[in-house]
């Protein structure tokens, strides 16, 4: 392991993966990444890798939408080769008008945008997905270039385009404290050794807290438990993600052909949890066969946990902080995987004093306190 | 016999070649091998394959078996059909 970087980045999931990869196109040298575990093992290699760009906030519209662009390219551009997005849709479907009048809002913000969204109805979601239960719907929302990807291969590309320019990266290596003096951060110090740095990214999602706390600060992310299951594979029959805002469910199946589907419990206690339980299972099962009825005689072969890593508005935290220099939080927030790629982009064009492509101020960690928090009503 | 024509995961097709050119890649973590490969993860869950797997990566790195990460064995060990999770004869 170096004992000096110009920067370390702490966390190997999609967004470290993807600022580290970022920082090294724009030309930093020195870059050490730092993984508590293997590549994906938190919140990314755990997700159900949706990418959407039907929000309902200007900005979670141009992130995802930019995100989008990059992960068409991403794996040619970084030789890793086929990361397996498929931009087959997601399908939104509401059983109460009140949802409906949420989302159709929502619609205006995205077609400002370009975004080539639409609100159908429970008749031209039945011939999308026709085995789809229709009874009770109240309208679908769907846009095309919503999909899916693989989230081991799409991290492990962002992390061979890093290391294909230099970036040095460890696995199984643990941040245990930061050192600073005064505003400056000194060092960054693991259970294999300490790095003299400048410069520390906290890429870490919903241990978030506990890299500030080595600050002695106190980043209001807070890790909550999302269960998510996976069936045998079945020979390719649903295009789209089917996302149901009554059921805060979503279902798809995957390239390989198993159906994943999840939704979390937001009134759970808030803390790192892997356990995953029968209670998911049974209530995920319900959910599953009322919107999906062909799914009852499909099998459940594995089910796991992971976390989204909470904030106030559930929203991303970017960018620098008051209290120190040269320490910027990369923070998706719940959504992370399908930012991942914009939020590194935006995260070393600011680190490098640059003009960011999109304004992220608003995102900033300072808005907690102005009490300018973000509302998105999109969100399941 | 030929590498490619050892099978260590039946369920996802998975050979000896397959792992020695991951190896040969530089990953060597297991966790990283069965998110890349899939292996272990078909129906049986790695119940036939898992260790065969660990035993052939600590030959490769000459380590003992002990030093390799094995991924966890998740619920719901044996397959379990929706409806009959759902419960309700109409669903069964
Ligand atoms: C069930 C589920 C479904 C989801 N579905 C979607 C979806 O469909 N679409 C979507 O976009 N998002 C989804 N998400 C959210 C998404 O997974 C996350 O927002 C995203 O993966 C966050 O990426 P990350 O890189 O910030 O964090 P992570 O992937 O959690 O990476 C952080 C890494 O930091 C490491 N770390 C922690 N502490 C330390 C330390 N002290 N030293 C060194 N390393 C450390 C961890 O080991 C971890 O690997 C889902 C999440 C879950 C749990």
């Amino acid at each position: 392991m170096r004992k000096t970087a110009d920067v370390v980045v702490i966390g190997g999931g999609s967004i470290g993966c993807s600022v580290a990869y970022n920082l090294a196109k724009k030309g930093f040298k020195n870059i050490v990444l730092l993984e508590e575990k293997y590549l994906t093992s938190g919140s990314t290699g755990r997700c159900g890798a949706g990418i959407r760009q039907m929000w309902g906030t200007e900005m979670n519209c141009l992130i995802s939408r930019g995100s989008a662009e990059i992960f068409k390219v991403l794996g040619e551009e970084t030789g890793y080769g086929d990361i397996e997005f498929r931009q087959s849709g997601y399908l939104l479907t509401t059983y109460d008008s009140v949802q409906t009048e949420r989302l159709r809002k929502n619609l205006e913000i995205q077609h400002k945008l370009g975004i080539n969204s639409h609100m159908i109805t429970p008749k031209e979601a039945k011939e999308m997905v026709p085995f789809v239960n229709a009874d009770g719907m109240d309208a679908a929302f769907f846009c095309q270039e919503d999909g899916h990807i693989n989230p081991f291969k799409t991290t492990l590309a962002f992390a061979k385009g890093a290391e294909d320019l230099g970036v040095e990266i460890n696995r199984y290596t643990k941040v245990t404290a930061i050192k600073s003096e005064g505003r400056k951060i000194t060092s960054v110090v693991t259970d294999k050794g300490e790095i003299a740095t400048d410069t520390v990214v906290n890429a870490v999602g919903p241990w978030a807290k506990y890299i500030g706390k080595m600050l002695g600060l106190s980043h209001p992310v807070e890790p909550e438990r999302h269960q998510i299951l996976v069936t045998e594979p079945l020979e390719g029959m649903m295009g789209p993600m089917v996302m149901s805002f009554a059921h805060d469910s979503y279902i798809q199946q995957v390239p390989h052909g198993g159906f994943i589907m999840g939704y979390g419990n937001p009134n759970e206690p808030k803390r790192i949890n892997f356990n995953h339980g029968w209670d998911f299972l049974e209530e995920m099962a319900k959910k599953a066969v009322f919107q999906l009825p062909v799914l009852k005689d499909v099998r459940v072969v594995r089910q796991w946990a992971g976390h989204y890593g909470i904030s106030p508005d559930g929203q991303p935290i970017l960018g620098p902080i008051p209290e120190f220099d040269g320490y910027y939080l990369a923070l998706g927030c719940g959504k992370g995987f399908m930012l991942s790629p914009m939020i590194g982009k935006l995260i070393a064009e600011k680190m490098a004093g640059e003009q960011t492509s999109l304004p992220i101020e608003s995102l900033s960690i300072e808005r907690f306190a102005k009490g300018e928090l973000i509302v998105e009503t999109g969100v399941v | 016999m030929n590498k490619k024509d050892i099978y260590l995961c039946r369920c996802e097709n998975f050979t000896l070649e397959d792992l020695h050119n991951l190896l040969d890649s530089g990953i060597t973590s297991m966790e990283e091998i069965k998110r890349i490969s899939r292996c272990t993860m078909g129906p049986c869950q790695g119940k036939t394959c898992k260790e065969l797997i660990a035993k052939e990566v600590a030959a490769y790195l000459k380590k003992d078996i002990s030093t390799v990460d094995l991924p966890t064995y998740r619920a719901p060990i044996k397959p379990v059909k929706l409806g009959e999770i759902a419960g309700g004869d109409k669903n069964a």
